[in-house]
């Protein structure tokens, strides 16, 4: 899932700072499940923000709301229609979320009141890992189930740099060196000979670096597939 | 076949060779740089330029070749694929080997997070292996990484790689470095060897599996002048090894500076009896000088003359 944490309320505060009915908007997904953004965050951040801007002396209207999931237009449509008359929305989603309520509400402004900041799922309660950087060329199969792309500080391809001691990365003591992750792994499932193979530099071109990426199904698209 | 650069030929022809690291200015100003190099003209064999050493800001490695060619000595230019993609790396190495450039080290490069840039993107387009195989590559097929040929054959260069034996897991580490080896690698730097006991372990797994036959292991040796140098590497470089021993020796000594050099003139000893090791590389950083002495107090001066 899409991992994100919330700004801290005096960067919204400064957001939200031309603007007198505020909306903040949660969202019932992933900003949910990794605590930072659901309707609960919401409710805080409403709450939170309304304490702080009297305090300034400033007069404001804060109510919050939350979506199933803001990435969706089915979900966008049906909110639409029950949209709280407001300044300005301040969404809790990722970015996604942000630039989806956007392209389906263009007359209406969103702000980012969250950092979205990684793929991944969590480790425990109240710790979440990075584990997918979505390059678009997927090795999961060579490395057995680790990704060195997202989780090498360095996304190496062929093993672990002079950095790695004690199974740990040289940027982070805490950090776990994900080749040396992979080379236990390896070891275990009977695989080390895959080490030994040089592997071929990256096709970046799927990855962001080609630009956005748009995914197509011809055959699922209305009108134009098997349903037509 | 003709050997590309003077660091070749010594090896190739069976010396022990001494190459010594000139780390450059943070300015533009190569004053003390020429200095520097000019003092050890007749002490080293060729001269590693780092690439944004403990990736902190300084003069490109290749500009900083290019004034030590300009004084007759030879650059061994070292390259991370930490600031530059493949087309700049390529691109840098065209341009390098117009200018006379020969010797290249193709290293990952420490985290841009450890540096003097904490908020720079990192690169890490191809790593340090790919590379190693791009270079060899472009001088033997004479194609790009894309498989573009090139217009003219890339005259003969000399490609190094780095090993850290040092590192974990161990026993990946010549595994490692066979991998670098069949990637292209003709000549070995390792890191600074202050844990001998597990130097030797690992040459011993290198002998065993032949490698020392395929490329030319240089060990490295870094000169150590006081106890907070011994903290400073403990806890800033990445993949060091230093043993308390050592810094105890250093600590109980009178002369701190000269029981460095003593410590350095020691391990250049060692390694010239341990098979497989056909040279060394002094990183004397920031202390440059120390180096006449380490050379000539291991018997390795006068460097010999192949003209």
């Amino acid at each position: 899932m899409i991992i994100g944490k919330r700004k801290p309320l005096a960067e919204i505060a400064r957001m939200v700072e031309p603007f007198r009915k505020i909306c903040i908007l949660g969202c019932g997904t992933c900003a949910a499940v990794c605590l930072s953004g659901g309707e609960r965050e919401a409710v805080e951040t409403a709450s939170a923000l309304s304490i702080l801007l009297q305090k300034k002396g400033k007069e404001v209207e804060i109510t919050a709301r939350t979506l199933l999931r803001q990435c969706e237009y089915e979900f966008i449509d049906e909110f639409a229609g029950t949209m709280p008359d407001c300044d300005v929305f301040l969404s809790l989603a990722c970015g996604v979320g942000v630039q989806a309520l956007t392209a389906r509400l263009p007359q209406k402004i969103f702000l980012p009141g969250l950092n979205t900041t990684f793929m991944g799922y969590p480790l425990e309660q109240g710790v979440w890992t990075e584990n997918c950087l979505g390059c678009g060329n997927c090795i999961l199969d060579l490395t057995m189930g680790i990704c060195p792309i997202a989780r090498c500080a360095k996304s190496m391809l062929n093993g672990p740099c002079g950095g790695s001691q004690n199974g740990k990365c040289e940027i982070n003591k805490d950090m776990d060196c994900a080749w040396h992750l992979i080379y236990e792994r390896l070891a275990n499932m009977g695989a080390l000979d895959r080490m030994k193979a040089i592997q071929p530099p990256m096709d970046w071109s799927a990855s962001h670096h080609g630009g956005p990426r748009t995914m197509i199904r011809e055959d699922m698209r209305i009108g134009t597939g098997e349903q037509a | 076949m003709e050997p590309a650069s003077r660091l070749e030929k010594i090896l190739s022809s069976g010396h022990f060779a001494v190459t010594g690291e000139l780390g450059p200015p943070k300015s533009a100003d190569v004053r003390l740089l020429k200095q520097k190099a000019e003092a050890l003209r007749n002490h080293l064999d060729s001269f590693n330029i780092t690439d944004n050493q403990a990736a902190v800001v300084r003069a490109s490695s290749i500009g900083i070749a290019a004034i030590l060619i300009n004084m007759g000595l030879e650059p061994n230019v070292q390259m991370t694929v930490r600031d530059r993609n493949r087309i700049a790396l390529q691109s840098d190495v065209l341009g390098a080997v117009s200018f006379g450039c020969r010797n290249f080290l193709c290293l990952q490069g420490d985290h841009a997070g450890l540096g003097s840039e904490p908020q720079s993107k990192n690169v890490n387009d191809i790593d340090s292996v790919q590379l190693l195989q791009a270079l060899k590559n472009m001088r033997d097929k004479g194609v790009f990484i894309s498989g573009e040929k090139l217009d003219h054959p890339l005259p003969r260069i000399f490609i190094g790689a780095v090993a850290n034996p040092f590192a974990d897991p161990f026993a990946y580490r010549h595994i490692r470095l066979a991998k670098k080896i069949a990637a292209g690698a003709q000549f070995i730097q390792t890191q600074g060897i202050f844990d001998f006991e597990r130097f030797e372990r690992w040459m011993e797994k290198v002998r065993e599996m032949g490698l020392h036959k395929k490329a030319y292991i240089m060990g490295g040796v870094i000169p150590i002048k006081s106890v907070s140098a011994c903290r400073f590497m403990q806890n800033n470089i990445p993949g060091m090894l230093l043993p308390e021993e050592l810094v105890d020796r250093i600590k109980g000594s009178q002369d701190k500076k000269k029981e460095g050099i003593r410590i350095a003139v020691e391990t250049i000893q060692r390694l010239k009896e341990t098979e497989g090791v056909a040279g060394v590389h002094i990183m004397a950083i920031g202390w440059e000088e120390a180096m006449l002495e380490i050379v000539e107090s291991a018997g390795l001066y006068p460097r010999p003359s192949l003209d």
